[in-house]
């Protein structure tokens, strides 16, 4: 985090970003409380939580940039790099993978070309493992986006993911 | 078959379809009838004696009695002067449910109703859901069910001119297991990381930001208006054993028919698993079950008859947990759906304290190790001592650690011959029936 020191972020907060945060801060006896809230704000509002947006949402909440960084890398679902526009969730929790996910995870690594933690070159899809996501009677599932997958197997991978290699109806 | 005498409550308003219950149809069936008659001339003590005297347990897995829970808040005079917070746990993480998910989604009013109960009852100002953030449909319900409940004057000021506030909000979680543990999710919800916190002091008297605090799981919640509204008797005649009430079962793995069934709390693992689920699949034979989440330990078909409530599973060596059952089949490998739990436990690991920090990454790597066909005979030792030093509560921080030995232990005790048979044919003997599955890959040999 030392770099941060030499970020003299002028990366503000938008209206939008300090209406919401504030809409939390109202319910909240202390403004670091936030902390979770606003960087899901920032995230959904620009993808993912860049260092110069961490020290601005760190200045906004009177926090270290250092303790906010220490509360965005505990979280699976506060992004600190760069991810494709919809981020793909896959569960390989037990349910799933007793139904075979791992086959599962093999060929979407292959139809994507990507491994956990990779993004495709197109900035589509990013592949990240989760833990059990709660529709274990419909398993093997996943979440791309906002949308669950259930079910899963060869063919439907190879469905839900047409457009990307231009199988499909196209983009 | 009986089953067309069970009586549904928590389902009541879900049909086949799942189509989401909003605000008319909810009260339509009688739904905010027991916010009325609170507000209408109960006190708050009224409301804890109905719960006290039902017999409610804690449906996220522990069991805890609810009534008791609520009755270690301060009230009155006794508290000091500022907020008291009502937390509903909706981060539904435990590998292998999938109950919460579906009585938010379906009738998220239910849920409400229950939480400003609740809240009544330990005299909360303040309330929050607790959600996790993949739940975006339940989440986006639950929105839309707090704004019609604000128009209609059941949350806000002086709820049904009763003089009595209250706030609610969702909270949608950023991820990781450990925030279900309550008092990591008290820290997730002060913005901090989810580290659970020593006890004492318990949340109840020293919770969310200092102030006494409740967190109940969503079942649980949900069965509060049907207690208020019906009282205690008619809730403890639906259960058919010791326990009261009903209870959202389930089963995933390879059944007939996956799914997640209320039935009255005591219901045999037997008829659970073969009338509900429809027995196993095709070509498949019982091998063991996790009667209720990852953490807990396999039972096998000797336990079959048993009735799934708290007393019965608990003698039984397990915990009923959450209520949904993991299915363990005989073509599937009991080393490798251990290997799989532990590596999740591992990866779960908050990281605090060093039992479960760095002892569920050697139990993972051990493992790995028999997997693959690299095991030796004394890593069935290391596991057996694994198990009795992170497994022994009161060696780590919390739960978690302990509840990821349990499907180990009962494993070793009751697959032991599958451990044997991995390590003296160096390979897995099931990877034949396993072939899509990658479960042997691993970092590195072991030195």
């Amino acid at each position: 985090m030392s770099e941060h020191q030499l970020i003299q972020s002028d990366i503000a907060l938008s209206a939008e970003e300090v209406r919401q945060i504030d809409a939390e801060l109202a319910h909240i006896p202390q403004k670091s409380g936030a902390a979770i809230d606003a960087l899901k704000i920032v995230q959904s509002q620009r993808g993912w939580v860049s260092d110069e947006a961490l020290v601005a949402i760190a200045r906004y909440l009177d926090m270290s940039p250092e303790a906010l960084e220490g509360v965005a890398t505990f979280y699976n679902l506060i992004y600190r790099q760069p991810v494709g526009d919809k981020v793909v969730l896959f569960c390989d929790s037990v349910s799933c993978w007793i139904c075979g996910c791992d086959g599962v995870k093999q060929k979407i690594s292959e139809k994507l070309g990507i491994d956990y933690g990779e993004t495709t070159a197109d900035n589509q899809y990013t592949l990240i493992p989760v833990p059990c996501l709660g529709a274990c009677d419909k398993a093997p599932v996943m979440m791309v986006g906002d949308d669950l997958y259930t079910n899963l197997d060869d063919q439907k991978i190879d469905q839900i993911f047409a457009k990307k290699t231009g199988e499909g109806e196209g983009c | 078959m009986e089953n067309v005498l069970i009586e549904k409550v928590l389902t009541r308003n879900i049909g086949p379809d799942q189509t989401p219950t909003d605000m008319v149809a909810y009260e339509a069936n009688g739904g905010y009838r027991a916010l009325h008659k609170v507000m209408a001339g109960m006190t708050p003590n009224d409301c804890l004696e109905v719960v006290k005297a039902s017999n409610l347990r804690g449906r996220g897995g522990a069991g805890f009695p609810t009534g008791m829970k609520w009755s270690f808040v301060p009230m009155g005079e006794k508290c000091t002067p500022g907020h008291k917070y009502l937390v509903t746990n909706a981060d539904e993480m435990e590998p292998g449910t999938f109950k919460d998910r579906l009585l938010m989604e379906c009738d998220p009013h239910q849920l409400i109703e229950g939480m400003i109960l609740a809240a009544y009852t330990i005299q909360a100002d303040r309330s929050y859901i607790f959600i996790r953030g993949e739940y975006v449909v339940a989440i986006e319900r639950l929105e839309q069910a707090l704004v019609d409940c604000y128009k209609k004057g059941y949350l806000g000021e002086n709820i049904l001119g009763s003089g009595y506030d209250l706030e609610m909000h969702v909270h949608t979680s950023a991820g990781r297991y450990i925030c279900g543990e309550e008092t990591a999710l008290i820290n997730a919800l002060e913005g901090k990381r989810a580290n659970p916190r020593a006890k004492p002091p318990f949340p109840q008297v020293s919770g969310l930001w200092g102030r006494p605090t409740i967190v109940n799981n969503v079942e649980t919640l949900c069965n509060i208006p049907h207690i208020i509204d019906r009282g205690a008797e008619w809730f403890q005649s639906l259960g058919i054993g010791e326990d009261s009430g009903t209870k959202m079962y389930g089963a995933s793995g390879y059944v007939k028919n996956p799914g997640c069934w209320e039935l009255p709390i005591g219901t045999s693992v037997r008829e659970i698993l073969e009338e509900h689920a429809g027995g196993m699949a095709e070509g498949r034979k019982l091998k063991g079950f996790l009667p209720g989440g990852g953490s807990t330990d396999f039972l096998v078909e000797e336990h079959l008859d048993l009735p799934m409530d708290y007393g019965s599973i608990g003698a039984a060596g397990s915990r009923m947990g959450t209520g949904t059952m993991i299915i363990l089949d005989d073509k599937t490998c009991p080393v490798g759906m251990v290997l799989n739990l532990i590596r999740f436990f591992a990866h779960e690991s908050c990281g605090f304290c060093t039992p479960c920090r760095e002892g569920l990454p050697w139990t993972r790597q051990v493992l790995e190790d028999i997997e693959a066909g690299r095991g030796r005979k004394e890593d069935l030792d290391t596991l057996v001592r694994q198990v009795k030093y992170i497994g022994a509560m009161g060696n780590t921080h919390c739960a978690l650690a302990p509840g990821a030995m349990e499907p180990l232990q009962s494993a070793l005790k009751y697959f032991q011959s599958d451990f044997e048979a991995h390590i003296e044919q160096g390979c897995c003997p099931y990877a034949a029936d396993m072939k899509a599955q990658d479960i042997t890959k691993v970092q590195g040999e072991r030195t």
